[in-house]
């Protein structure tokens, strides 16, 4: 049989669908509340005190764009790598799918994409909820989404293939904590890296987060040459994760 | 071609030799009971049949496939129930069957659900979600999930473990309607009763090999004779009787309080005592005798 079929991926996303209608409300509810909360607290209290322009912009402005890339890694790599976990350890629905005709790289492929297409679209919430804050519209704005799903899909990778490499749920304080925390926080979204150290500067551009907050700000205002660079970067990236993840999920499965 | 041939298969993990040169075939249409103590490998060999372990020596093909390399056009044509309960436990009922029909690429999915649900009884049941079934319902809708595709092989891994006999008696009619249609099936169990109820043929695994095959009466026969005599009695007289038995040659085996003389008719004056009960021999007795193990 051909590698990737369509129609396993399909069927193993469409079990995704179907569990998706169990818990829709909830993830949803967080989605949105959570942009709101965030450019509450920093946009009108920071913004309105202590900072004035941040990078020509006002600061809900800054902090609303870069919330792009919060809302995607914490509807990727989080939901990837406890579902992952989950799926193979306690529930065995990797299992039962494996006994179908489906292989591991159409599984991995099938949750990433689900992954991705969620995060696509519930990455792009903050800009929308920015928007009610007073941010502009822009055509470039509808390129987000595609930005949000190809860095959703190398951080889904990432979750997958964490999940097939811990022995025990626990583990996961550590990649939260030792990974996650700093990308999310040295991405660029609630403050310019230009004001780090230069080794933080540097560290930095090999942190897809940075690259998509800055994809997402140029978006809003403005793209540059150097962009494609940047979307070029997220596609090795993800490609990259995504054979990690195949990788090791099937020395995981199979026996 | 035989559905199934597995010749010389060896599967290590680590120390554990799991399987351990394994031949087996099985004919088409047939139902094989492989029967066998927990841990004699019947599991790890349900694996390797859908490539989800790889053998580490021998050669294997399922339905004219080699095995890895064509382990999926394998597993598009068998159907799979696993020993574990592996259902989607926050989705409904026709939902858990709806993805099993579009993983085994069926066309018409409604249809095949409903099929599934009619088989399984759990027509009235279909919206609800699979937390809310009882324990047999459950197996009975594991069942149906690895029927959507009508497949010509079945893998049944135990599939009455851990119930209630009564509903086991339930999940035995289903496989007997199976069987009716002319399926092929593989089943474990280390249930005796279970595979003397359903098994055309009987393969006694252990330690991952096959050590005995045969129609269950001809099992029996050939390695229990036509009789057996259970005595009851207090210890110090259980070890007399046996004492007895075995100097004429028998084969004693306990069987729970009791011991149990294997091939009775054969015996000589005195040695089977007044109140032995005497029985037909049965797959239970090749079993302990072939095994070392105690019945369940
Ligand atoms: N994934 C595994 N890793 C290590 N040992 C295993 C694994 N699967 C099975 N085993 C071991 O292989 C042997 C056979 O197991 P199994 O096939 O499950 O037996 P059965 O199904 O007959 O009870 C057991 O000793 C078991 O502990
Ligand atoms: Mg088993």
């Amino acid at each position: 049989m051909r590698r990737l079929e369509p129609a396993a991926i399909a069927g193993v996303m469409s079990r995704e669908v179907a569990n998706f209608r169990s818990y829709w409300k909830s993830t949803t509810f967080s989605s949105v509340l959570e942009p709101v909360i965030y450019l509450l607290a920093f946009g009108l209290g920071l913004g309105s005190t202590i900072v004035d322009k941040v990078e020509g912009l006002d600061y809900v402005e800054f902090v609303g764009t870069g919330m792009v890339a919060t809302a995607v890694i914490f509807s990727s790599a989080l939901p990837a790598m406890f579902g992952a976990f989950v799926k193979e350890r306690f529930q065995r629905t990797y299992d039962a799918i494996l006994a179908a005709p489906v292989d591991v790289e159409e599984l991995v492929t099938a949750e990433m994409l689900w992954i991705g297409l969620r995060s696509g679209i519930y990455g792009s919430f903050p800009l929308i909820v920015s928007m009610l804050f007073g941010l502009d519209p822009a055509p470039g704005m509808l390129l987000v989404p595609l930005f949000a799903f190809i860095t959703a899909l190398g951080f889904a990778g990432f979750g997958i293939a964490t999940a097939a490499s811990v022995a025990k749920i626990d583990q996961f304080s550590y990649v939260t904590t030792l990974v996650i925390t700093p990308l999310f926080l040295v991405a660029g979204t609630f403050f310019p890296i230009d004001q780090l150290p230069e080794g933080f500067q540097v560290a930095a551009q090999f942190n897809p987060l940075h690259q998509l907050v800055v994809l997402v700000r140029h978006a809003c205002f403005g793209f540059e040459a150097t962009d494609l660079l940047r979307v070029g970067g997220l596609i090795v990236f993800t490609v990259v994760l995504w054979r990690e993840a195949v990788r090791r999920m099937s020395k995981r499965l199979i026996d | 071609m035989p559905a199934i041939e597995l010749k010389g298969v060896v599967k290590r993990f680590g120390e554990i030799t799991a399987v351990d040169g394994l031949d087996l075939d099985v004919p088409r249409g047939i139902c094989l009971g492989l029967l066998g103590p927990n841990g004699a490998g019947k599991s790890t060999t349900m694996r390797l049949l859908t490539g989800q372990a790889i053998a580490d020596e021998g050669s294997l093909r399922v339905l004219g496939h080699e095995l890895p390399a064509e382990a999926k056009e394998a597993r598009a044509e068998m159907g799979v129930v696993p020993q574990l309960d592996n259902l989607d436990v926050d989705v409904s009922v026709q939902d858990n069957l709806a993805v099993f029909a579009r993983l085994y690429r069926v066309k018409d999915v409604r249809a095949a659900v409903d099929r599934g649900l009619e088989l399984a009884r759990l027509s009235d049941r279909r919206t609800d979600s699979v937390e809310q079934l009882s324990g047999g319902m459950r197996r009975r809708l594991l069942l149906a999930r690895g029927l959507m595709h009508e497949p010509d092989l079945m893998l049944l891994d135990e599939p009455t473990v851990g119930l209630d006999p009564q509903i086991r008696t339930q999940l035995w009619s289903l496989v007997d309607l199976l069987r009716s249609q002319g399926v092929t099936i593989l089943m474990s169990t280390h249930y005796i009763e279970e595979a003397q109820r359903l098994a055309d043929e009987v393969a006694v695994m252990t330690h991952g090999k096959i050590i005995a095959r045969g129609r269950p009466d001809e099992l029996i026969a050939k390695h229990a004779g036509r009789e057996t005599a259970e005595v009851y009695a207090p210890p110090a007289r259980l070890a007399e009787v046996r004492a007895v038995a075995e100097a004429q040659g028998l084969t004693v085996r306990p069987a729970g309080p009791a011991i149990a003389i294997v091939g009775s008719e054969r015996a000589s004056d005195g040695a089977i005592p007044p109140e032995a009960i005497r029985r037909a021999a049965s797959l239970e007795d090749v079993f302990v005798l072939l095994t070392g193990e105690e019945a369940e």
